[in-house]
């Protein structure tokens, strides 16, 4: 026999953190490199302006920033934090990982480290993840990033892509405690539409607009459905419907879809661009810091992307 | 299911027409083109295709959108 990790009780998110790059690039700016127009850009994805890396972000710095401020805002030491995962599908790097660069940076002395590709799903991944390590015992805080520099992978050339994407970061502290603020996660895919979103040339990003669109109008309200019910949260008692911001039609018309009309919708999109695995933490962050999210409001967070994958899951705001 | 008349498929993205982009339904008649007339986009032609899979049972994906540049040709599509 030996000893299994065990612990009492539950998880709670205890603080979020976000970076965005200085740089603005309007929807002016970008028609002035590709054919395209602002009325264009904002009737079809939704964005006015979006933040593009300066030449010394990078997914870990980035992932640096928005982690140290989740870690003050919680009031936690580094030496606190004993597990750092990294949501990103955008590093320059493959070897090394980008988790254990970050937690050295933050000073943080031998976490557990490592990195999610879940695509625009990976923080909702990572923070499942962190949740049931927390339960589990095998971690008592762990610091969770969302972070993209997608403007390393876009052809700025293409005008259906390039007005899309952003860079950015964002970060949670999850933490152990009696209560529990981090309900079932729903994740799943749906391998045999990878077809859809890819690199292409292993350079570009590129998505099938109209399949990618229909998928995600039909299909996952249904998985944030689901969520709520495994969490024994009703549609009509959220605050707040933040979804991986991937283009304003498609987060309004999942949101039309949920019974929720008394819940705010994130719409984070329209000023910080399609941040991948970045846009949730990114947009609850922001909520949280003009405060139009309140401590204990009840959040739907629903993540998709390339894969095709997707997790909900409903959480407390700390 | 039932075949469909044209007056019923006319009528019917008709209604489709006016849910998703707000357009009157009596504007929605069969020569109009989708992008052209009805202001439709890519994305609200996918938004069209569900809503008539949705009403008459018959499926439209998307490689077949790119075709369907007329209300008369949707008509044809879900007849045939």
């Amino acid at each position: 026999m030996f000893n299994a990790p065990s612990a009492p009780g539950g998880a709670v998110i205890r603080s979020f953190g976000e970076y965005q790059p200085a740089r603005v690039v309007t929807n002016h700016d970008l028609a002035q490199r590709v054919d395209t127009d602002d009325e264009w850009i904002r009737s079809r994805v939704g964005i006015e302006e979006r933040r593009v890396a300066g030449p010394d972000d990078s997914v870990e710095s980035m992932a640096v920033a928005a982690g140290g401020k989740a870690l003050a805002a919680g009031g936690l030491a580094p030496e606190d934090i004993d597990l750092v995962i990294v949501a990103t599908c955008t590093s320059q790097d493959q070897i090394p990982n980008s988790a254990a660069t970050v937690a050295a940076r933050l000073g943080i002395p031998a976490p557990g480290a490592f990195d999610v590709n879940a695509a625009c799903a990976g923080f909702c991944y990572a923070l499942n993840l962190a949740s049931d390590s927390v339960r589990a015992g095998s971690s008592r805080n762990v610091l969770v990033v969302g972070s993209e520099k997608l403007s390393d992978w876009v052809d700025w050339e293409d005008r259906a892509t390039c007005v899309i994407f952003a860079d950015g970061a964002g970060a949670a502290v999850v933490s152990a405690d009696q209560d529990q603020g981090i309900g079932p996660v729903v994740w799943g895919s749906s391998g045999e539409r990878a077809d859809t979103i890819y690199l292409r040339e292993n350079r570009y990003l590129y998505q099938e607009g109209q399949a990618v669109f229909r998928w995600t109008t039909t299909e996952l309200y249904k998985v944030a459905l689901q969520a709520l019910e495994r969490a024994g949260v009703d549609p009509t008692e959220i605050t707040a419907f933040v979804p991986h911001q991937a283009n304003l039609r498609i987060v309004e018309s999942i949101a039309r879809k949920l019974g929720a009309p008394q819940a705010l919708v994130a719409r984070d999109i329209v000023t910080a661009g399609n941040t991948s695995s970045a846009s949730v933490p990114l947009a609850i962050s922001r909520l949280i810091g003009r405060g139009e999210l309140r401590s204990g409001s009840t959040v739907l967070t629903l993540g998709f992307g390339a894969g095709l994958v997707y997790a909900a899951q409903v959480i407390r705001i700390p | 299911m039932a075949a469909h008349s044209e007056q019923e498929i006319l009528a019917g993205l008709g209604e489709i027409v006016e849910e998703i982009v707000g357009t009157e339904p009596s504007e929605v008649t069969p020569e109009k083109s989708f992008v052209d007339d009805l202001d439709i986009d890519s994305l609200s032609m996918v938004e069209i295709a569900v809503a008539a899979q949705d009403k008459f049972g018959v499926e439209i994906p998307d490689d077949q959108l790119k075709d369907l540049k007329t209300v008369q040709d949707v008509i044809n599509y879900i007849q045939k």
